[in-house]
């Protein structure tokens, strides 16, 4: 393997494991309230077609980018009202946001399916772009992926040394006790929900905008529930998302490296290989029952109902 | 010190009037028309059955509930406590019987989270903490998680929590039911120095002998009214249990202690390791429980009964077969169904959401375990007839009080399910007969009832273990008796030559108390 | 707050008939207002999609062949979701049952006899039943969550089936479109009534009704089934095997969608292509859900999906809606029956109008 290859690998994983990164650590920050949205998949479509077409029409890819977050925390209040509002199953209220936001997403962005857009440029950055192998893979990449390294900063920092992660944390684990306490239980839930909602948004923009650049239906193939196998896969804490959503990231990028080595596999096989990563990550990680359970919001999807 | 009340501060309003407070929920009213007076410094007990309206009227003080009429005056000032910080800002504590505390965060976490933004920084918190909690001899060490500790600890968080804001009232409800008679004494010692400085507490109990030892007043309610107002020194339990229970019900039993036949439960050397993070290991425990006898396990919650009764029960199997023996042989490897084919029932401490599903009917509920009776034909249908008729039979023997057997268990009243899931497992003639906690939370006509089936039971001569925490409750209906901690089995002693001291010390993991009482003499 | 919840003391059984029904005119009244706002006569748009379609003879038959695949997936789904397990995984399972079906029947293509067609179902059976069979392995051997699970093994066969008909099972004869050869005509399904293209499908899932009622009412497996999607604590107690319970949940889920396939690919399709199914396994969710898990709630519920399949297709060929519509109006339907569902277990009382009554008995 030469280095050019190999720099462009790492390159490329970084570049598919923002998304993934992005969603996953709104995920976290969700589920560490003890809500379990499964309407990733549904915000994501959400995100990259509202972002899409705010984009084609404005030609801002930045009000582009604003319009996918607004699109998914919108999503995502609409799961807040039904699941935390009105206390429906959150299982499937997210099964439903997933299958509302894949057909709306089709129906909205039906007109708009393979037209060209100027997607998000790279910015690199004067000389640490230059270093060898790590200089293209950290420092010649899009904004949003620079974003992304600071959201993964931030949400460390947020569950490690915030009084308001505490207080996410809290609500998650026991609801009742938070309730007891005057914690304001459902204030922080719809709040964690709109951050997820908002940064599966983001992600789906990023992959409409940045990462393609185009529109079609069910783009985000999978990578939804990738992100919320990924949040199980690092029991809740921000530094093993980060390792997981690039691990993905180059477990989806396979086929470039096999063409780059010169193997000739079917493209349809190889597609296969993160959804079977998933499958071996949740079986790895989930055999130890015990060990997650210390990590896992022990409220996680149960709903709360103030009623005393 | 009873004398040194309202004399010293005659122009001092009382700490907290309500009058004529009055609280509905949808097919209950919880409060009826409830005066209520606490003056400064006073230690005032509200006592009362299950459901009599205790929770209500101090969740009304504690901002957690809004009355729907009645006036709440705090030192003289008329108020509407909004929420539970503003009764925190008014110097309201409050000390809850499950205790709200998370887990997975420290002690200091946890107390910061209650306090809000006048937190400020952990540390000089945590030292606060230390301070206070040393001071009132509850020493604590604020950086330990909360799942390390046990029950104890857990409320000397909650009582710390409270003591390291302003207070002036305490409350704590049912404090002493999670804890060793040791404990108990311990906490009564700190709860009189914080009344000596100022601070009323409202002490909220079902356990008479406290309320004559601890408590200046106290307010009695039954059927969420006031039933009686007295100065417990001057009452005698019997007289303030009349006050609690009404004319009618029968109080206290006394129950001849038997000896048991042959051994029909015997473990040997059960240890097993928990599979649970937060779990407790057994250790080397051993066991018989004779045919025709009575056999009570103490203890203070998490010291490894639920362990011990998954392992009894079959829902844990363990590995070294012989561990547990019945008369047909080792069963320690047998499931549940298995078990109970060979004369086991079983009666767990969860009813709803274990031993009744909450969501079904008692129809259904009858067949939970009811199946082994001859309820499915070979060809695994339901004989729906036969198990409407099995459960109808437990209703009326058992005098469950329920609209019909249709009705879901989910809305019978904690003291009609136990009775239900009780006469159920009986109901099926067990041999062997385990029941854990088989009253909590059950008012005093109802745990009378199912005292006298456990008692009948044993005279007809089935083995019956039951694990309590109510101390109480073993001396009254256990033939022998020991105590459970850290996993471990303390000594196995006929009721009747053992002491209250003797189990305290046995729950605390003093197991040779003989030689203990010669140490320390 | 402008309504609040009060918890009824036992759930309504009358809410819980009501809920999908009240749903469903949710879900009419909001499509009437979005025709109106793109412009279009909601009376006519609706008339359009939900009876044009089946207007006549034909289109009476189409309905039964695209309700047929709903209907298998979907009363597989009550079950499995009745013991609380959330099998997402019906599409892959009917994706796979088709794709061995078709591996069978391309090599039957010459064969006579009464016994292909049997052959070729099993086949479809047996391919879902392994295929949701080993989502139960993961969850009971190596405790992985099985929404997760099943969903990737959805992407999964949708790409091994993507694979097959570009490779393996490419018709050698077939210009190199990705479909399988036309299977021969003993691998077919019988048709029903002449001149459509209604088949003996819709007699399985029938069949698979009535099966699975008697299953879930009467039999004590089907009482097991209940405690441990209601209570696993309970479930536990009585000593009922959860992992077997697991196991026979999915065998039964997995075999119905993998019959489902196989009923396409040997049906309307008579050949393998990409496209089986227009997501028939996640309508089935929305499905099992309407229907309440019970077997005629799903039946009917079964029906309403298959004729918002065609609707979808009528909107786009008469009122020139894109095709996601059908899309649009499951997910609708799915969120009004969550939030209607909530009456079930709640009151709503509207504490506005209450206070206004007691600020005004205060005054007096």
């Amino acid at each position: 393997m030469d280095i050019d290859l190999i720099t462009n690998v790492l390159y490329a994983m970084i570049r598919t494991g923002t998304p993934l990164l992005i969603v996953a650590l709104g995920e976290m920050v969700c589920e560490k309230s003890g809500v379990l949205n499964l309407g990733q998949e549904g915000m994501m479509l959400m995100g990259a077609v509202i972002g899409f077409i705010a984009t084609l029409l404005s030609g801002n890819v930045w009000l582009g980018f604003i319009c996918a977050m607004l699109a998914g925390v919108l999503m995502s209040q609409l799961f807040a009202v039904i699941a935390l509002g009105l206390s429906a199953n959150q299982v499937a209220t997210g099964l439903a946001l997933t299958i509302f936001g894949t057909g709306l997403s089709a129906f909205i962005g039906s007109d708009y399916v393979g037209k060209p857009i100027d997607g998000l440029g790279v910015i690199a950055i004067p000389v640490l772009s230059d270093i060898p192998i790590i200089g293209k893979m950290l420092f010649a990449q899009d904004l949003i992926v620079y974003f992304s390294f600071g959201l993964f900063a931030a949400v460390y920092w947020f569950f490690r040394s915030s009084r308001t992660g505490l207080v996410v944390k809290a609500v998650g684990e026991n609801p009742h006790a938070a309730n007891a306490i005057g914690l304001p239980v459902m204030r922080t839930r719809y709040l964690a929900v709109a951050f997820g909602g908002a940064m599966a948004g983001l992600a789906g923009g990023y992959l409409s905008l940045a990462y393609t650049p185009l529109w079609a239906e069910n783009m985000t193939a999978g990578r939804g529930w990738i992100a919320l196998a990924l949040v199980v896969f690092a029991t809740w804490r921000a530094e093993r998302v980060l390792l997981g959503a690039y691990l993905f990231g180059l477990a989806s990028i396979l086929h470039l490296v096999a063409q780059g080595l010169g193997f000739a596999v079917s493209p349809n096989l190889l597609a296969m290989l993160p959804y079977i990563a998933t499958i071996l990550v949740l079986v790895m990680l989930s055999r130890n029952s015990g060990r997650s359970k210390l990590y896992t919001p022990a409220s996680l999807g149960k709903p709360f109902h103030a009623s005393s | 010190m009873t004398t040194s009340l309202a004399g010293d501060m005659p122009n001092q309003p009382p700490r907290l009037v309500m009058k004529s407070i009055t609280k509905q929920y949808p097919g209950c009213l919880a409060n009826d028309a409830v005066d209520l007076e606490i003056a400064g410094g006073e230690i005032h007990a509200l006592l009362g059955e299950n459901g009599a309206g205790k929770s209500t009227l101090m969740k009304i003080i504690y901002g957690v509930v809004k009355p729907d009429s009645g006036e709440v005056y705090w030192e003289g000032e008329r108020v509407q406590i909004k929420d539970p910080a503003h009764a925190r800002r008014l110097g309201v504590g409050m000390v809850f019987q499950h205790f709200s505390l998370f887990e997975t965060l420290t002690i200091t976490e946890n107390i910061a989270l209650a306090l809000g933004d006048e937190a400020g920084d952990l540390k000089a918190l945590a030292d606060k903490i230390r301070t206070v909690s040393e001071r009132y001899g509850m020493a604590l060490n604020p950086d330990r998680h909360v799942h390390s500790l046990s029950v104890g600890e857990r409320q000397r968080v909650e009582i710390v929590r409270c003591l390291v804001q302003d207070i002036k009232l305490l409350i704590l409800d049912e404090p002493t039911s999670v804890l060793t008679p040791q404990e108990v004494d311990t906490l009564f010692i700190t709860l009189r120095r914080l009344a000596e400085e100022g601070c009323s507490i409202l002490f909220i109990s079902h356990k008479l002998n406290e309320v004559k030892a601890l408590c200046h007043h106290a307010t009695i309610l039954r059927g969420g009214r006031l039933s009686g107002d007295c100065i417990p020194a001057q009452e005698s339990p019997a007289s303030m249990a009349r006050m609690m229970v009404g004319d009618e019900t029968p109080i206290t039993m006394d129950y001849e202690k038997v000896l048991g036949s042959d051994v029909f439960l015997q473990v040997r050397g059960l240890t097993r390791i928990s599979e649970d993070p937060f779990g407790v290991d057994l250790k080397g425990i051993d066991l018989d429980v004779h045919a025709g006898e009575i056999v009570g396990i103490a203890g203070v919650a998490g010291n490894g009964q639920e362990e011990l009764l998954a392992a009894l029960s079959g829902e844990d199997t363990v590995e070294n077969h012989d561990a547990i023996h019945f008369p047909c042989g080792p069963v320690g490897h047998l499931c549940p169904e298995k078990r109970r084919r060979k004369g086991l029932a079983f009666v767990p401490e969860e009813r709803l959401g274990r031993g009744a599903v909450p969501d079904m009917s008692l129809k259904e509920n009858a067949l939970l375990t009811g199946f082994l009776t001859g309820l499915v034909s070979k060809r695994g249908m339901i004989d729906h007839q036969g198990t409407e008729s099995f459960a109808q039979k437990i209703i009326n023997q058992f005098k469950v009080k329920t609209p019909g057997s249709e009705t879901h268990a989910k809305s019978l009243s904690g003291g009609n399910l136990q009775k239900f899931i009780i006469g159920r497992e009986i109901m099926q003639k067990p041999q062997l007969l385990i029941a854990a906690h088989p009253t909590w939370g059950v008012d005093i006509g109802a745990a009378t009832a199912i005292h006298q089936a456990l008692i009948e039971l044993r005279n007809q001569g089935a083995a019956i273990l039951v694990v309590s925490e109510d101390i109480d409750e073993l001396f009254l209906i256990s033939d022998r008796l020991c105590a459970i901690c850290d996993g471990e089995l303390s000594p196995l002693k006929p009721t009747p030559e053992t002491s209250l001291e003797e189990v305290g010390q046995w729950m605390t993991g003093v197991f040779d108390t003989a030689t203990h009482a010669n140490s320390t003499s | 707050m402008l309504v609040k919840l009060e918890p009824r003391g036992q759930h309504s059984r009358k809410m819980a008939y009501l809920s999908p029904v009240l749903a469903g005119v949710l879900t009419l009244i909001t499509s009437g207002i979005f025709f109106f706002l793109q412009g279009l006569d909601p009376i006519h748009a609706l008339k359009t999609m939900l009876y044009t379609p089946i207007s006549d003879t034909y289109g009476l038959a189409e309905w039964c062949v695209k309700a047929a695949p709903i209907l298998l997936c979907a009363i597989g789904l009550a079950v499995v979701f009745k013991a609380q397990v959330w099998n997402i995984g019906a599409e892959g399972q009917l994706l796979i049952g088709g794709l061995l079906a078709s591996s069978v029947a391309v090599n039957v293509i010459e064969a006579e006899g009464i016994w292909v067609l049997p052959a070729i179902l099993l086949a479809g059976v047996i391919g879902g039943a392994l295929w949701a069979l080993l989502a139960a392995w993961l969850k009971t051997h190596f405790n992985a969550n099985e929404i997760l699970t099943t969903i990737m093994l959805n992407y999964i066969a949708l790409n091994l089936l993507v694979f097959s008909v570009h490779g393996p099972l490419k018709d050698p004869n077939g210009f190199n479109f990705p479909e399988s050869a036309m299977f021969g005509d003993a691998s077919l399904m019988p048709v029903l009534i002449e001149d459509t293209r209604v088949h003996a499908g819709i007699l399985f899932a029938l069949f698979a009704v009535a099966a699975i009622w008697v299953l879930l009412s009467r039999s004590f497996m089907g009482f097991q089934i209940k405690v441990l999607g209601l209570d696993h604590s309970a479930a536990r107690l009585a000593g009922f095997k959860s992992k077997r319970l697991v196991w026979v949940t999915m065998l039964i889920s997995g075999g119905l969608a993998g019959l489902a396939g196989a009923g396409e690919v040997t049906g309307p399709l008579g050949q393998l292509v990409p496209q089986i199914s227009p997501g028939y396994g996640y309508a089935a969710i929305i499905v099992a859900f309407l229907g309440r898990l019970h077997p005629v709630g799903i039946l009917l519920a079964s029906l309403l999906m298959a004729l918002i399949y065609m609707g979808g297709e009528m909107a786009q060929i008469e009122l020139n809606m894109p095709v996601a519509i059908t899309g649009l109006f499951q997910g609708l339907l799915l969120f009004y029956l969550l939030a209607c569902d909530v009456l079930i277990n709640f009151r709503v009382t509207l504490p506005w109008l209450s206070s206004q009554k007691t600020t005004a008995e205060q005054v007096n």
